[in-house]
């Protein structure tokens, strides 16, 4: 490739620090991020219960796989989770960012308070909600039995029927917030003339809404709509301290399966079958939505403004 | 792709622009229909910003109001309603070791954002400053690590630390919270160290400074804005994990804040007022952070996915 001469100086001679300066971080990713993918992979083929030798079993993990009904409803649950997330957050982290986006000083206010529960724990916050939603004087029962709020009579946590959409709304709870972040960060960066140009046309605030705003905010919602779909179909903290999973396997979603079937019941290798499952499907997810965002962002600038 | 744009205002015109967005303020021209219709919007925003406060806001406030309550008395009386006041349960809580919980937080967030930026800092100036084809695919493969979650390699994290020895120990949280917080932080970085003039560079090369010197003092003090972002981004997720706790240690002494309030509802089931205490006392430090920080810690959560 690059033919010496006398007249073609090389710009760059051959250098060493470089190599030096990536070394830290390719240690740090190889060991603790790639190995671990490969063991992950590897282990699927194996049997494992924490302290005995490791054995290789062939397919027989992923044969109990296909045949496991509760893996099954596992990803059926994990579906219903990120789909339910989606259409339920996306909508109000919208609405709240372009609320958010305003100036006036009332909403920087209440924006401050909107974005405090980015700042809990998934894990403090699985708490906080499992004492509120709890049947022994928890703040919702309480407040369904003596403020008249009827519709809050109902076991949340310890129905299985309603235990998932109980789930679902916490979990929205939990990233409505940073999602309208997102949305604020977006609606900041609309160029103001396209509003000034348009009520000089007396165009109405509906059709701004949806012929100005929605579209000028397709990259973020891509953006938004990928970490949703990434970060629900992941979700684990939340779940595994309100419900662990329960009442029975009602909550089981395919993170908390994994995780189980790993360090509850031992079995380290079927565990690992449920985790590749799980980290290819993130990533399938991810490298989908993120080729449509790298598409979205050359439109969006192509046609600049 | 850049998370220190958020949160500075940029246009003056910004209020006007959200204002009319939503149609808060009627229209110089407005007939009197649209005129009610304006009014109608507006009161429409702020119910519903009303109704989201108080969403967002109820679990907050029941969190500090039953903290403080009396547990004696907190099963027989309205939990919305403090029917005493008592630090008490804030005490219980300290004694129960939160200290040392609050102390190894410190270490294992503080030491994983030194480290991730500090590694990553490096990485991300020979990809920027030296574009060549390695650089390049080492680039991207960091990127590609950003699609995995963390929640699918636990077993095998579990599987490695275990073979090092450092299964248990706070620097085997530590490396593995680093080496996930790489991707993002390597790609702010990067997207900041392209604003360094490369004639700079060159020029600071040609009087004999290493890239060490160069990436010292001359990319580093450019780029605090990108470092101090993606580090906040480092500190509060290193904070918050929970799941590498809970895998990866085994001793309470090594326990963070997060993993010890669930052990803490564990062994006092009963006593929801220490419990509220103890998510509280969780949550205090970074609420304390958002009091005196809130622009930069909202644009280091966004870092990386607000553009």
């Amino acid at each position: 490739m690059a033919v010496k001469t006398a007249a073609a100086v090389p710009r760059r001679p051959r250098v060493w620090w470089p190599l030096g300066f990536l070394l830290p971080a390719l240690v740090l990713f190889v060991g603790l991020v790639v190995l671990p993918i490969v063991v992950a992979l590897l282990l699927s083929f194996c049997s494992w219960n924490g302290s005995t030798q490791i054995q290789f079993v062939g397919l027989a993990n992923w044969h109990q796989f296909v045949h496991d009904d509760s893996a099954l409803a596992a990803l059926q649950r994990t579906a219903l989770l990120v789909i339910a997330s989606l259409l339920i957050q996306e909508p109000i982290a919208m609405a709240l960012g372009i609320y958010a986006a305003g100036r006036q000083r009332h909403r920087a206010v209440l924006t401050a308070i909107y974005f405090l529960p980015m700042l809990i724990s998934a894990a403090a916050l699985g708490i906080l909600w499992g004492q509120l939603l709890s049947p022994v004087n928890g703040g919702i029962q309480y407040a369904g039995q003596n403020f008249g709020l009827v519709f809050l009579n109902h076991d949340w946590l310890g129905d299985p029927e309603l235990v998932m959409a109980t789930v679902i709304v916490l979990i929205a709870w939990e990233f409505i917030p940073f999602h309208s972040l997102l949305y604020q960060a977006g609606v900041r960066q609309i160029p103001t003339s396209i509003y000034e140009a348009a009520a000089l046309d007396g165009i109405g605030p509906v059709r701004r809404l949806f012929s100005i705003t929605i579209p000028m905010l397709r990259h973020t919602i891509v953006t938004s709509s990928t970490l949703n779909i990434v970060g629900s179909l992941t979700v684990f903290d939340l779940i595994y301290t309100l419900t662990g999973g329960g009442p029975g396997e009602s909550t089981r979603v395919l993170a908390l399966a994994q995780y189980l079937e790993g360090f509850n019941s031992l079995n380290f290798g079927y565990a690992s079958v449920l985790a590749v499952v799980l980290g290819v499907a993130a990533v399938i997810v991810s490298v989908i939505l993120v080729g449509v965002t790298g598409f979205g962002k050359m439109r969006s600038q192509a046609e600049g403004v | 792709m850049s998370g220190t744009r958020e949160a500075s205002p940029r246009s003056a015109g910004g209020s006007d622009r959200a204002t009319s967005l939503l149609g808060s303020t009627p229209s110089r021209h407005a007939r009197p229909t649209s005129r009610v219709a304006a009014r109608l919007r507006r009161g429409g925003t702020w119910l519903a910003a009303l109704i989201w406060l108080v969403v967002v806001g109820a679990p907050i406030y029941y969190m500090v109001v039953v903290s403080i309550e009396p547990p004696d008395e907190f099963l027989a009386s309205n939990p919305w309603l403090p029917s005493g006041a008592t630090l008490g349960n804030y005490g219980a809580v300290f004694d129960s070791g939160f200290a040392r919980y609050l102390v190894n937080s410190v270490i294992v967030a503080g030491a994983t954002t030194v480290l991730a930026v500090a590694v990553s800092l490096l990485a991300a100036y020979a990809i920027v400053i030296h574009t060549s084809r390695a650089t390049g695919f080492v680039f991207r493969a960091f990127l590609i690590g950003f699609a995995v979650p963390i929640q699918a390699l636990i077993i095998p994290l579990y599987l490695e630390l275990l073979r090092l020895s450092l299964y248990d120990s706070l620097l085997g949280l530590i490396l593995p919270m680093a080496a996930f917080s790489l991707p993002i932080t390597i790609l702010v970085l990067a997207n900041f160290l392209r604003e360094v003039p490369l004639s700079l560079v060159d020029a600071m090369r040609l009087d004999g400074a290493g890239p060490l010197r160069i990436l010292w003092s001359l990319a580093l003090p450019i780029s605090w804005p990108a470092v101090a972002t993606v580090g906040i981004f480092d500190f509060v997720t290193s904070w918050n994990n929970f799941l590498f706790p809970l895998i990866l240690t085994q001793s309470p002494d090594n326990a963070t804040v997060p993993l010890s309030v669930f052990n803490f509802q564990g062994n006092h089931f009963a006593n929801v007022p220490q419990i509220m205490a103890s998510v509280a006392l969780a949550t205090a430090p970074l609420l304390v952070l958002y009091l005196f920080a809130r622009r930069r810690l909202i644009s280091g959560l966004a870092a990386g996915f607000g553009s």
